[in-house]
């Protein structure tokens, strides 16, 4: 994994040292709240319902047992005990005080993390594929190239006052788990008929209150062209994106108003033009530090311990099942780690658990821990044989939920339990559809379901990718729940299509209960996924069940 | 009045005492032969497709960019663009800038910052000063010159 090199080093403790400044000159009146805003927010503190709020990078989700620590530290001597794992691969910690964010910094920094990015109109942390360097179908490990877009964006002189907020998603294997068309970049490797491995570059995707499908810019940028590629495009950006109205100001606005074309020869005109700036090629550059990310030297010693618990314990067979993914290498297994306890909220791991997950890191994952966007906790390197050891460590911690792509396994943004702009709250939705499945007993029935909520129409929560998406709004004062079906994250991507009419608080679970007992009924065959039956079938029979006669969508507006 | 900030420094504005000017960019004629070139400096509006400048980069003396908010970051662009043209007269960035920004404008090529007096009253020169201290350390420039931060 990448170290902090004495540059980056030096960066960041200057960082830190500017920002003790600026809450200095915030606090003489030297700067304005208005002027004081934008700083904080460059460097990822934000001001929420009850408190401050510090968002920190995890660059492309990769931690090792260290930083981990360091973040429990922080949790238990600055918040309450707890962190929050978002969707963007940060940490967030809700409850610290405005004048001790400057040690809260200092300590990250002595890991070799930081803040800065995570919030203001500037490039925001460079999330990947979690299983990067695990995964089986992977053609390349996209971190080195995350690296080096961390590198370049960080501090870039021509875009730290965008439009709006800009986000950057890489991924290296066909299998998509990283959202790329979602993102305002989307980068994809891919290998062209001559066998070398380049990005296809995909732009203009995003979700929020306008969603739109990422469209492909580039259908083969050469690795070598990435940086003035990457910088050409932001600064077409930059110089036309729209300032005028927040809510349109991202770049998927400016494509969707400008069109494709036109934005794409503005782009290979500024490429054409900037490519002479940068001296090296960026593979060399990339090659450079992909030496970071080299593969750990595996164990390939097998025991019975893996067979004999599978056969012994169904509850970790049912782990196994569910929270273990293919590995590159067969003696190995990648393991998610389910932040998605019955009834808790996604997201949330207490210090203690952070402790546990960087010591089982440490003795049995060559050290590496990963963020999912789907806010779980990634194991990527467990050997087999001593998983049977690692799942009694995380079921001790309360870590062991064998959830991971089931009906509980739910993405749900903060929503009114901490955020200002939320019209509805989505944690308590999100526990209470994963307490209800629980009692009926049906999830692994039910099987692959990603349920995703917002608590606006930010869409923080990604509802229109989830296969039910719901989204909080406020209807006249009471909360009224939309749901949306069909929306697909990855590669076979899909924005969900809407149901109909909204359901009120004490309507949305019996809701989706409706629509899971649908699916049941419906489908082919156990084998036929929620998502693969609603392709089939479309949303009429699902409506039908939703809205039965004298409750269709026109009678509920009217009434 | 205005305050201009060079080098660290609050300066009087010498480009107007010895005998410069700023003309509107959208009123110049399509060559600006008519002027005396030496003192022939230029406004153009952070609107501008920077691309539009290309015939006037190697005949003019200066160019103000206008920061009507600091959250506006386009005069960045413009100005990194211009000096990519190869701009080497005096490129000056005008309004609303904070301390904190001085450092970013450098970096993309400014020589010098036009504030008010109102805002120079609350950020002292020290602060400017304190400010364009931290330029020595950016990624950008280093990755310009091959050097990615991957020595091991
Ligand atoms: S979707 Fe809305 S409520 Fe949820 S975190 Fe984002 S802004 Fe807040």
């Amino acid at each position: 994994m990448y170290v902090y090199q004495e540059f980056d080093e030096a960066f960041v403790r200057e960082r830190v040292r500017q920002f003790r400044g600026q809450v200095e000159k915030r606090v003489d009146g030297a700067l304005s709240e208005d002027e004081f805003r934008p700083l904080r927010l460059m460097n990822g503190l934000y001001l929420q319902l009850h408190a401050y709020m510090l968002r920190i990078a995890i660059p492309y989700g990769s931690l090792d047992s260290a930083k981990m620590r360091q973040l429990a530290f922080l949790a238990d001597k600055w918040d309450k005990g707890y962190g929050h794992f978002t969707t963007r691969q940060n940490i967030q910690f809700n409850w610290p005080q405005l004048t001790d964010v400057p040690d809260m910094l200092e300590a990250l920094a002595d890991v070799g993390m930081h803040s800065i990015q995570t919030s203001g109109n500037c490039v925001r942390n460079v999330t990947a594929d979690h299983f990067a360097g695990a995964a089986a179908d992977e053609l390349e490990d996209p971190r080195a190239t995350a690296e080096l877009i961390r590198q370049w964006s960080t501090d870039h002189p021509e875009f730290q006052f965008l439009p709006r907020k800009f986000k950057i998603a890489i991924t290296g294997s066909p299998n998509d788990r990283a959202v790329t068309r979602a993102h305002d970049i989307g980068i994809r490797m891919i290998e062209n008929d001559a066998g070398e491995t380049g990005f296809e570059i995909i732009v203009g995707g995003g979700l929020g209150r306008s969603p739109f499908e990422g469209k492909v810019l580039r259908d083969f940028l050469p690795k070598d062209h990435l940086l003035p590629y990457l910088e050409a495009v932001l600064q077409v950006y930059n110089l036309a994106g729209r300032r005028d109205n927040k809510f349109k100001a991202r770049i998927k606005i400016l494509l969707h108003e400008g069109g494709l074309e036109d934005f794409r020869e503005r782009t290979e005109k500024a490429f054409e033009e900037i490519r002479a700036r940068f001296e090296r090629p960026a593979g060399e550059m990339i090659d450079a530090i992909a030496k970071w990310f080299e593969p750990p030297v595996f164990n390939n010693v097998q025991t019975h311990a893996f067979d004999k618990a599978l056969d012994a314990n169904p509850a970790f067979r049912s782990f196994v099942e569910t929270n273990t993914d293919e590995h590159r290498n067969p003696a190995y297994a990648i393991v998610t780690v389910s932040l998605k306890p019955i009834g808790g909220t996604p997201g949330d791991a207490t210090a203690q658990q952070m402790r546990v997950m960087a010591d089982i890191a440490e003795e049995f994952g060559h050290d590496e821990i990963r963020v999912s966007h789907e806010q779980n906790l990634i194991l990527p390197h467990i050997r087999k044989a001593d998983l049977p050891v690692v799942y009694e460590r995380l079921r001790e911690a309360g870590l062991a939920t064998a959830n991971a792509g089931l009906i509980s396994d739910i993405i749900a943004c903060p929503g009114m339990d901490y955020c200002t702009l939320a019209t509805a709250r989505s944690i308590p939705i999100a526990q209470q559809i994963a307490t209800r499945f629980d009692e009926l007993k049906l999830e692994h029935e039910i099987g692959p379901l990603k349920i995703k909520i917002s608590g606006c129409i930010n869409a923080c929560g990604h509802h229109h990718v989830g296969h039910i998406g719901i989204l909080g709004l406020d209807k006249a004062g009471a909360e009224s729940y939309q749901i949306t079906l069909g929306g697909d994250a990855t590669e076979t991507f899909a924005l969900g299509e809407r149901t109909g009419p909204g359901f009120g608080a004490d309507e949305i679970i019996p809701a989706i209960e409706t629509i899971v007992s649908t699916y049941l009924d419906l489908r082919d065959s156990e084998e036929e996924t929620f998502l693969e039956a609603f392709r089939r079938v479309g949303m009429t029979p699902f409506k039908e069940k939703l809205y039965p006669e004298g409750k269709s969508g026109e009678a509920r507006n009217a009434a | 009045m205005s305050v201009i900030i060079r080098d660290g420094k609050f300066h009087q504005d010498d480009w107007m005492a010895s005998g410069g000017s700023f003309h509107d960019f959208d009123a110049m004629p399509l060559r600006p032969h008519d002027f005396e070139l030496d003192h022939l400096g230029i406004d153009v509006p952070n609107s501008i497709d920077p691309n539009s400048l290309s015939g006037f980069v190697g005949e003019v003396s200066a160019i103000r960019i206008p920061f009507p908010s600091f959250a506006d970051g386009r005069g960045f662009s413009i100005a990194r663009v211009v000096r990519r043209m190869g701009f080497t007269g005096l490129l000056r960035a005008h309004g609303h800038i904070i301390c904190e920004q001085y450092p970013l404008a450098v970096r993309a090529g400014f020589d010098e910052i036009e504030i008010s007096d109102e805002l120079a009253r609350r950020q002292s020169e020290a602060l400017w000063a304190d400010a364009l201290a931290r330029i020595n350390v950016t990624y950008l420039e280093r990755l310009q010159a091959g050097m990615a931060s991957a020595a091991a």
